[in-house]
């Protein structure tokens, strides 16, 4: 009898009708695509993107030069050259970022003292020559200029864990 | 000089410039090539005859399936031409002798009195609806039935003859064999144990 | 027509002019059947694409569009793919035997689209109205391996070369399994004409068709014809797994797309087939009022469509055969199941009348 069944089973081809039934039904499932640039998913406010440099809100760079990010950057992306102001603090002449060797591990971020350079919400940057993802100072606290108040929201959000 | 002329004339000269080069080509895998090019255009001249069964018949069994095997052998072997060449003069003159015989066998039928082109005029142009398949098969299965099974027993031997000299069985060889594999059932190869959670001290 | 005939007939003679004027509607109709042939493989491989998506759970290409029309987002999407093919560079390796590189290609897509001179897509609308039509056909599709074997061979790669071997064995063997199925349809039709063959279908509804009849060919004909154009699950012949691309890893650009192309009017020309053998062709489901007005070459369209559907289902669904099991299946499965089927097919037809009409339901003997 077992084996009747066995032949039925297999010159039916049961097995692979089942199979069909599977993708058959899945082909009328709703689809769980994300359409990218009009629909996105959510980000956490820790989310780890593009590196920026705050400034305080008289507009004096919160950067102090320290370089405890350059030295606990395990990519040894950053770059950090600094020297004394005329009004004897010490601040950056250099803050380099090669986001090409960066791996978003977010220690730099961890290690300011000042809360100086963050990692934004910003995922979509691109580079279209040689050099273009070696992001300066300027560029940086740009960066920060721009997205400052996401930046500063998210850092209250997430103040209570840390 | 008509249509049906000028396509006789190119099917024969690339039937002949290939053949030429199936022997003179360097490059086996071209001669291989080649042949296959003669038997196509050789299938072409059977179509003007009107033997279409003959001419796909052709194009169907050497050129889709013995070439392809021919081929194949030719493609991975790693043939050193100037070893094939060495007896080239030693052999030419039984050779020749061979080439010989057989354009004198076959000039012998061609020009004789059964097959010269008194005898073998041709054929009448058939309606559109005549089949040379079915005559074809016809003919094979009533008057010449018993020399085309005689040839069908005739391969079937060569198969059987070709398997039973390659097939051996070795005791040493592991292979999966599908059909068993698909008959297995969870409950001959899984166990399903019950065991009781440890006790904390 | 005959008035195009007149001219030609005026211009070059009676000979030549009756000559050139059925070598240029010749050609005419070769163009009519192989540029809507092409643009069907281009949708296909859209269709394909997007059925394999939605049984995935994605949803497929659905970005380009034509004129910036947004419900026809994905439409655009297989021009872009052919515009992206032709500008791309066609690297030649190094040690590779460059007149068979070329040549591979060419010999792939020449017998995949000679096979369709003698498709029948309506009673009259047929190029080459043969009678070994069916013959030719498998002539054809015969022929398709040497531009496989050849781009393997002249690639000189270990990959191509692998992939090579694979698929020829493999369609040598299936070409067997086909080709009995095909005879047992031949035995019922008694006819190697494909119009002949349709119309040996004929009746009063899809009963008559040889679907019923020869159901167990039709499966082996189907899955035959899945095996012999190297489609999934039997794309051992270019599995990405082991061999990156099987036959094809060299090629780039229009090279590569001409053995797509091959493919996909193989895939359409088997779909074909099994609806002109087995579907009944250009026949109505049922030959009543409001099935007869749709015209006979929509529902053969139809009917492919279907077959097709079926090819895209099957890629999303099975897993890729192993060598060894392809093997099996065509030569100690499908070929001893068709053997015996043309058997028992023939002592049928071989019944006498009186008895045969005694079949209880019987339409088809």
């Amino acid at each position: 009898m077992d084996r009747i069944k066995k032949f039925f089973s297999t010159f039916l081809l049961f097995e692979l009708l089942k199979g069909m039934a599977v993708t058959g039904r899945y082909l009328f499932k709703p689809k769980i695509t994300v359409h990218f640039p009009e629909e996105k998913t959510p980000q956490s406010p820790r989310f780890r993107g593009l590196h920026a440099l705050r400034r305080y809100p008289n507009g004096e760079e919160r950067c102090i030069a320290c370089k405890l990010c350059e030295a606990v950057c395990p990519a040894m992306a950053i770059t950090i050259d600094s020297e004394q102001r005329t009004d004897s603090t010490r601040r950056t002449t250099r803050y380099d970022i090669d986001l090409s060797k960066c791996i978003f591990c977010g220690f730099c971020e961890e290690s300011c003292p000042v809360d100086s350079i963050v990692e934004t919400r910003i995922l979509e940057y691109h580079g279209e020559k040689r050099g273009d993802l070696i992001y300066t100072k300027e560029m940086l606290l740009a960066i920060g200029d721009r997205y400052e108040e996401q930046i500063a929201k998210d850092r209250e959000a997430d103040a209570r864990y840390r | 000089m008509n249509f049906q002329d000028i396509l006789f004339y190119i099917f024969s000269t690339i039937l002949v410039a290939s053949a030429l080069g199936v022997i003179t080509v360097r490059n086996p895998v071209y001669s291989a090539l080649l042949l296959v090019l003669a038997f196509v255009t050789c299938a072409g001249l059977w179509l003007m005859l009107e033997a279409e069964f003959l001419a796909i018949a052709l194009v169907l069994v050497y050129v889709g399936a013995v070439m392809v095997l021919f081929l194949f052998v030719v493609m991975m072997l790693d043939i050193n031409l100037d070893r094939l060449r060495e007896g080239f003069w030693k052999w030419f003159p039984f050779g020749a002798v061979i080439a010989l015989i057989m354009v004198a066998e076959i000039s012998m039928v061609l020009v004789g009195k059964y097959f010269g082109l008194e005898e073998m005029p041709t054929p009448r142009p058939q309606d559109a609806d005549y089949s040379n398949t079915r005559e074809l098969g016809r003919l094979i299965y009533t008057e010449y039935v018993y020399a085309f099974e005689l040839a069908a027993v005739l391969l079937l031997v060569a198969m059987v003859t070709a398997i039973a000299l390659t097939l051996r069985h070795r005791e040493d060889k592991r292979s999966p064999n599908p059909s068993k594999q698909v008959k297995v059932r969870k409950e001959d190869r899984i166990r399903m144990v019950s065991m009781p959670s440890e006790k904390k001290e | 027509m005959e008035n195009i005939q007149q001219q030609f007939v005026e211009i070059f003679g009676i000979e030549w002019g009756s000559m050139l004027f059925s070598l240029a509607s010749n050609v005419t109709f070769i163009f009519a059947i192989v540029i809507p042939l092409l643009l069907g493989v281009a949708y296909l491989t859209f269709a394909e694409r997007k059925i394999i998506a939605y049984m995935q759970i994605r949803v497929g290409p659905n970005r380009v569009t034509f004129f910036g029309i947004p419900w026809l987002r994905g439409w655009g999407q297989p021009i872009a793919d052919a515009v992206k093919a032709i500008m791309k560079e066609i690297i030649i390796p190094t040690g590779a035997n460059k007149l068979l590189f070329i040549l591979a290609p060419v010999l792939t897509i020449m017998p995949a689209l000679a096979a369709w001179a003698v498709i029948p897509f309506s009673p009259e609308l047929v190029l080459a109205d043969i009678n070994a039509g069916l013959l030719y056909i498998l002539a054809m599709t015969s022929m398709g391996i040497y531009g496989i074997i050849i781009a393997g061979w002249a690639s000189n790669s270990k990959y191509a070369f692998l992939g090579a071997m694979r698929s020829a064995a493999q369609v040598v063997s299936y070409e067997l399994a086909m080709g009995f199925a095909l005879v047992c349809v031949l035995m019922m039709s008694r006819s190697l004409n494909l119009g002949d063959i349709v119309n040996g279908q004929q009746g009063n509804s899809l009963l008559n068709w040889y679907l019923i009849p020869l159901f167990p060919m039709f499966l082996v004909y189907l899955i035959s014809g899945i095996a012999e154009t190297n489609r999934a699950p039997f794309d051992v012949a270019e599995g990405e797994s082991e061999i990156v691309a099987g036959f094809h890893v060299d090629y780039s650009g229009m090279a590569f797309t001409v053995f797509f192309l091959a493919e996909y009017s193989n895939m359409i020309l088997v779909a074909t087939l099994t609806s002109i053998m087995f579907l009944g062709g250009w026949l109505p489901p049922v030959d009543m009022e409001p099935f007869t007005w749709i015209p006979g070459f929509i529902w053969l369209l139809l009917k492919i469509a279907f077959i097709l559907f079926f090819f895209l289902w099957f890629r999303a669904t099975f897993p890729r055969y192993r060598y060894d099991q392809i093997m099996r299946l065509g030569w100690k499965v499908f070929i001893p199941i068709t053997l015996i089927w043309i058997v028992l097919l023939g002592l049928i037809m071989q019944l006498p009348e009186s008895i045969r009409n005694s079949f209880p339901l019987n339409i088809w003997f």
